[in-house]
């Protein structure tokens, strides 16, 4: 059965408050997700008085501006700080974003809650276990696959068909749009959730591409596919923008046009 | 208890079934020919809902009214399978109690649509007698 509450060991508690320093005129609170895996003790949620005069304008600078001066212990994962690199997803005020695009101002009221990836396992505060995303996206074979002997240049494409790639070839694998897919969380064993499928159907449609037909192949299978319901979660929270859902729907249409 | 399992090899699974693209059509088309058969529906019991028994079972006798009713019947209960399927399948992970919803679904689906496709062709065909 679907697990609706989570299990006891996992429950939040509550955690420290950090006052913030004396002197603070303008303060944010920010609550933060805490789990160390090497206590023994339940994750709990820490509060954070940021003073915001101190810190940049984007929800990872106040991150960084907790872990330099008020509490060391914090984990997290970021590195290109513009949306690129896609290591700093989090669930911040209850949507998944990236926390070096998203400003702290952009979170209404005192408070902004901050949780790592929604139903992942959790390795150590807010950095979340990928491998499975990972495992998944490399069982969709995302690279060229030929069977014509390479020429001598490159593969040709026309300016048309390379267009086809665009709002596919921008996904930075952050997670964002799996990790809020309802049937990820109930199917995520099975199901392989809108990144990897959005990836599928960028080589799916890759003019270039001569495993078409394997492709769909493997991925006709009532979980692997069809377990999206158009529940559109992945299209809302996609920092880059990109719409997970439609890029499934093609893969489904694609494979209707076999048949029919 | 370890797992050695690598983590492709979970994410792989037991590969694609191959299948799945007949259940998604078959949820549109018949999504797609319930629309005009349950609006024709509730006109016609609006319709009914003023006659007597007799007329009732004249209306009924009618080729083009039992076979409408006798098609709004049965796709209902195909639509209806196939969505109760989906659930079952979305929400439900325990092996044997999967298998018995399943199963369950599937008998009372053809069961109910068997009793009330044989009741309309008897009430159809035999122009209500008993």
């Amino acid at each position: 059965m679907v697990e609706l509450a989570l299990p006891k060991n996992s429950r939040v508690q509550k955690g420290r408050h950090h006052p913030a320093p004396a002197g603070a005129k303008k303060v944010k609170t920010f609550k933060v997700y805490r789990y160390d895996p090497e206590g023994t003790e339940n994750p709990r949620w820490d509060t954070y008085d940021v003073d915001t005069e101190a810190c940049g304008p984007m929800v990872l600078d106040a991150l960084i501006h907790i872990k330099n001066t008020m509490d060391p212990t914090l984990a997290f994962r970021r590195s290109c700080r513009e949306g690129v690199c896609g290591s700093c997803a989090m669930n911040i005020g209850g949507r998944n974003t990236l926390a070096c695009t998203h400003g702290w101002e952009e979170v209404p009221g005192q408070t902004c809650t901050i949780s790592p990836l929604p139903h992942m396992p959790v390795v150590k505060d807010l950095v979340p276990d990928m491998t499975m995303f990972y495992a998944q996206y490399a069982s969709i074979e995302p690279w060229l696959h030929t069977k014509t002997p390479e020429p001598q240049g490159e593969w040709l494409q026309t300016p048309e068909d390379r267009e086809k790639l665009d709002g596919l070839y921008e996904c930075i694998l952050c997670a964002c749009c799996t990790t809020s897919c309802p049937s990820y969380w109930w199917n995520g064993d099975k199901y392989l959730g809108p990144a990897a499928l959005l990836h599928a159907y960028r080589w799916l449609i890759d003019s270039r591409d001569e495993a078409t037909g394997e492709r769909l192949d493997d991925l006709e299978d009532p979980f692997k596919l069809y377990r999206c319901h158009t529940i559109m979660n992945c299209a809302q929270v996609c920092p880059k923008g990109l719409n997970p859902a439609k890029a499934i729907a093609e893969v489904k249409k694609m494979l209707v046009d076999r048949v029919v | 208890m370890a797992d050695f399992r690598t983590p492709f090899s979970r994410a792989q699974g037991l590969g694609a079934a191959g299948h799945g693209v007949g259940h998604w059509i078959t949820e549109r088309v018949t999504s797609i020919a319930l629309i005009p058969l349950v609006l024709w529906g509730v006109f016609a019991v609006l319709r009914l809902a003023r006659s007597d028994y007799d007329m009732a079972v004249a209306w009924l006798a009618s080729p083009i009214n039992a076979v409408l009713l006798s098609l709004l019947t049965v796709i209902s209960f195909m639509h209806m399978n196939s969505g109760m399927r989906v659930v079952i399948e979305d929400y439900i992970h325990r092996k044997i109690t999967k298998a018995g919803l399943l199963l369950l679904n599937l008998f009372v689906c053809a069961l109910f649509g068997a009793l009330a496709l044989f009741s309309i062709l008897k009430v159809a065909l035999s122009g209500g007698a008993y």
